[in-house]
């Protein structure tokens, strides 16, 4: 009940529209990219705001930087963190200067807030044993090494900004430079089959295994600053509140953050109510949820998601398959159009909504609304049109009007395959609505999500499990509903 | 009185009747005969709106059917035709009660009717919560005779009622039928290609070739004085239809 509460609430909240002004006591929708590190600053923002005193939801792991982005310049989402790095350079205007870029961002109704103190940009880095070993501490020290092995991820190695400018600004020796996984990277700079290679600056592995980050002395890299990007119309309250975070994260922090989750296991609501229990330098017991509690709330949002789509796309789809059945052209258009829209895939079908309808429930809904048409259209339109011609003319002629055969007897006769197709079309439905947390409408999309960023098999299941237990559900409850309605005649033809 | 005046019914290619012209009298049986593809199935088809003329006029008692006024015909017409189209997800009660259940009849007059025609048509109440297909072809048709008598319709139109049955099953069927036409008195116009039940059942005779009325007639008529020669041979084709004739006669003497 609660669950449904919140989706009803967040949908209302979504279908308001960009250009509303937050109510005065509405939550403040915090975002977070679908990575370890997005999804705990997302959740240090929302206890920040919320110990202070300013509800707050998350939405999490809502997709990539442009979902996120956008999300924000519509009013889907009121702030989240990103990077500076990846604001210049790929969500504004390149190359131009500060002025400009402020004049663009006021444009869109975006502001940066608040610069949260850490950098997570490339880095060269080594184990701490060759660093202390050979006094190796920055990057314009390899010029004179070329014995130094170097190797770097595939990404890195091929970047117009990775390896091949950083040799050219550097001036760098190196050439036999290999390029492979970025864990295999760091696990052969560990073991000594190379002595360099590239990190993430917070990547969790850089504290867990000691290793030393060479200093960029001549400023190759550009600043990927982590900041809160938020809406201009956040109110006044919450802006004050965010303040709080300015400057308070620190790199090696992140890293260890970062670390605690993806290395130790522990969720990113804990790691972030540790942190924020510093920040306001108090003790307070964290509000775990459970994991019954939390497969119940999956399992409600994807009830919810799965049930309403299914729903409206029942109360469309059989008028219109009785249409077509009628009207043959009507009927070719209508089947025509509907067969194209089955032949989107899944999940462009729901990133084609974002522009239309934003994140959230709604436009996971619509779109699982658009997949569950086809076969409830097709299958009503043949199911009619299979009726036997004596029986249609027998009808006729007993004298019944259009809507009384169609009462009495077609829809009766057809009642099997109008089944089958609903069934199919809520099979197909629950299956696609896992996709749905993709963009930000939960789901059992959602531990399946978080368990294939951690890697964690055990959660990817939490969600897969279920999943498929209501698929089956939902067929088997189906074969019920058709004994029930069937008498014994049609049953075995 | 069913009229069909100058009636045309073309199928893509097929005229399937060229300007038949032809009077089903009230209260009397008329049989439409003749070989497969010769219309008089279409003649039916007509008169309950199923098909609409291309050119001419379908009435009844001198009022023409169109399709304004259709659905109204369609009730005071009764139409059974060969697998006796029963509505296999109802059961018997139902399928012939559907039309009454339809226009709200009270359930005491249609149980009291059901009844009646039960008792007409011979059904034993036991098969009144079968389905169709619980039912042998004789039951299934005498269920679609009830079906079609439900409303109490002035004509009762009937396509090769007895065609899909085995032949013991529909002698005893044919001689329900002929007391049960008599006991009605209703206007009754039955196809058949069988020229010796079509004897059986009718007064007048309607013979068809090519959309075209070949002769009319009673059955002595279209035996003893055929007036083309391909009534001769139609006739011939099919034995025993002297013998009703003679039959015909001594029970009538």
């Amino acid at each position: 009940m609660r669950t449904l509460a919140i989706a009803a609430l967040s949908t209302a909240a979504l279908l308001a529209g960009p250009a509303a002004q937050p109510a005065a006591d509405a939550p403040v929708v915090v975002g977070s990219k679908a990575f370890t590190e997005s999804v705990i600053l997302g959740e240090i923002i929302k206890q920040t705001l919320e110990r202070s005193g300013v509800p707050a939801v998350h939405r999490r792991e809502l997709g990539g930087t442009r979902v996120l982005f956008d999300a924000l310049r519509h009013g889907q989402i009121d702030v989240y963190a990103e990077y500076t790095g990846t604001l210049y350079q790929e969500l504004l205007r390149p190359a131009q200067d500060q002025a400009a870029r402020t004049a663009q961002l006021n444009s869109l109704g975006v502001q940066i807030a608040v610069a949260l103190g850490f950098s997570d940009t490339y880095v060269l880095g080594t184990r701490d044993s060759f660093a202390a070993g050979t006094a190796l501490s920055s990057i314009s020290q390899l010029r004179t090494r070329p014995q130094v092995r170097l190797g770097f991820s595939n990404e890195f190695m091929n970047r117009a900004d990775g390896w091949p400018a950083l040799k050219r600004y550097y001036r760098l020796p190196q050439s036999n430079v290999r390029g492979l996984d970025h864990q295999l990277a760091y696990r052969a700079v560990l073991s000594g089959d190379l002595d360099v290679t590239d990190f993430y600056s917070t990547d969790p592995e850089i504290t867990r295994y000691r290793l030393r980050v060479l200093a960029d002395d001549q400023h190759f890299f550009p600043d990927y600053d982590a900041v809160l990007l938020t809406r201009a119309a956040l109110t006044a309250r919450a802006r004050a509140v965010l303040a709080r975070l300015a400057g308070r994260i620190s790199t090696a922090q992140m890293s260890r953050m970062n670390a605690a989750v993806t290395l130790d296991g522990r969720s990113e609501t804990e790691v972030a109510h540790a942190f924020v229990d510093r920040l306001f330098g108090e003790r307070t017991v964290a509000s775990r949820s459970s994991r019954v509690a939390e497969i119940a709330e999956f399992t409600g949002e994807h009830l919810l998601l799965s049930g309403a789509s299914l729903a409206a796309a029942v109360l469309l789809g059989l008028p219109l398959g009785i249409i077509a059945a009628r009207r043959q052209r009507f009927g070719r258009l209508v089947l025509g159009v509907a067969g194209i829209v089955q032949t989107v895939p899944s999940l462009a079908l729901l990133v084609f909504m974002i522009p239309l309808l934003g994140i959230g429930f709604t436009p996971a809904a619509v779109a699982l609304f658009l997949y569950s048409l086809l076969p409830i259209i097709r299958n009503t339109c043949t199911g009619l049109l299979d009726i036997p011609r004596p029986l249609n003319e027998s009808a006729i002629a007993l004298g019944l009007d259009s809507w009384a055969r169609l009462r009495l007897i077609e829809l009766p006769l057809a009642t099997r395959p109008v089944l089958a197709g609903i069934k199919t079309a809520a099979v197909i439905n629950i299956g696609t609505a896992t996709l749905g947390a993709l963009i930000g409408a939960g789901g059992y999309g959602q531990p399946i999500l978080t368990g294939i960023r951690l890697n964690d098999v055990g959660m990817i299941l939490e969600g897969a499990v279920p999943a498929a237990l209501l698929a089956l559900l939902v067929q088997w409850s189906f074969d019920g509903i058709e004994r029930w309605l069937l008498p014994r005649a049609n049953r075995s033809s | 009185m069913l009229l069909y005046e100058s009636v045309s019914k073309r199928f893509g290619p097929i005229l399937a009747l060229d300007s038949v012209t032809l009077t089903c009298a009230s209260h009397r049986t008329t049989a439409l005969l003749g070989p497969s593809g010769c219309g008089k199935s279409t003649l039916l088809r007509l008169a309950v709106g199923l098909l609409w003329p291309d050119s001419g006029a379908v009435s009844i008692d001198d009022e023409r059917v169109d399709e304004r006024n259709i659905i109204e015909w369609r009730r005071r017409i009764g139409y059974v035709i060969q697998e006796g189209g029963l509505f296999p997800h109802l059961d018997v009660r139902a399928n012939v009660t559907l039309a009454a259940q339809y226009l709200h009849w009270d359930a005491a007059r249609i149980e009291q009717r059901y009844r009646e025609l039960r008792e007409l048509v011979k059904l034993p109440s036991s098969a009144s919560r079968r389905l169709p297909e619980e039912l042998s072809g004789g039951q299934r048709q005498r269920v679609s005779l009830m079906r079609a008598l439900m409303l109490d319709p002035q004509i009762l139109l009937l396509d090769e009622p007895l065609g899909a049955l085995d032949p013991m099953i529909r002698r005893d069927l044919q001689q329900d039928l002929v007391e049960l036409f008599t006991r009605l008195g209703r206007t009754v116009v039955l196809v058949t290609h069988d020229i010796a039940e079509a004897g059986l059942f009718a007064d007048s005779l309607v013979l068809l070739r090519g959309g075209r009325i070949v002769q009319q007639g009673s059955l002595a008529d279209l035996l003893d004085s055929p007036a083309a020669p391909f009534v001769r041979d139609f006739v011939e084709a099919q034995r025993g239809a002297r013998e009703v004739l003679a039959a015909r006669g001594a029970t009538q003497s």
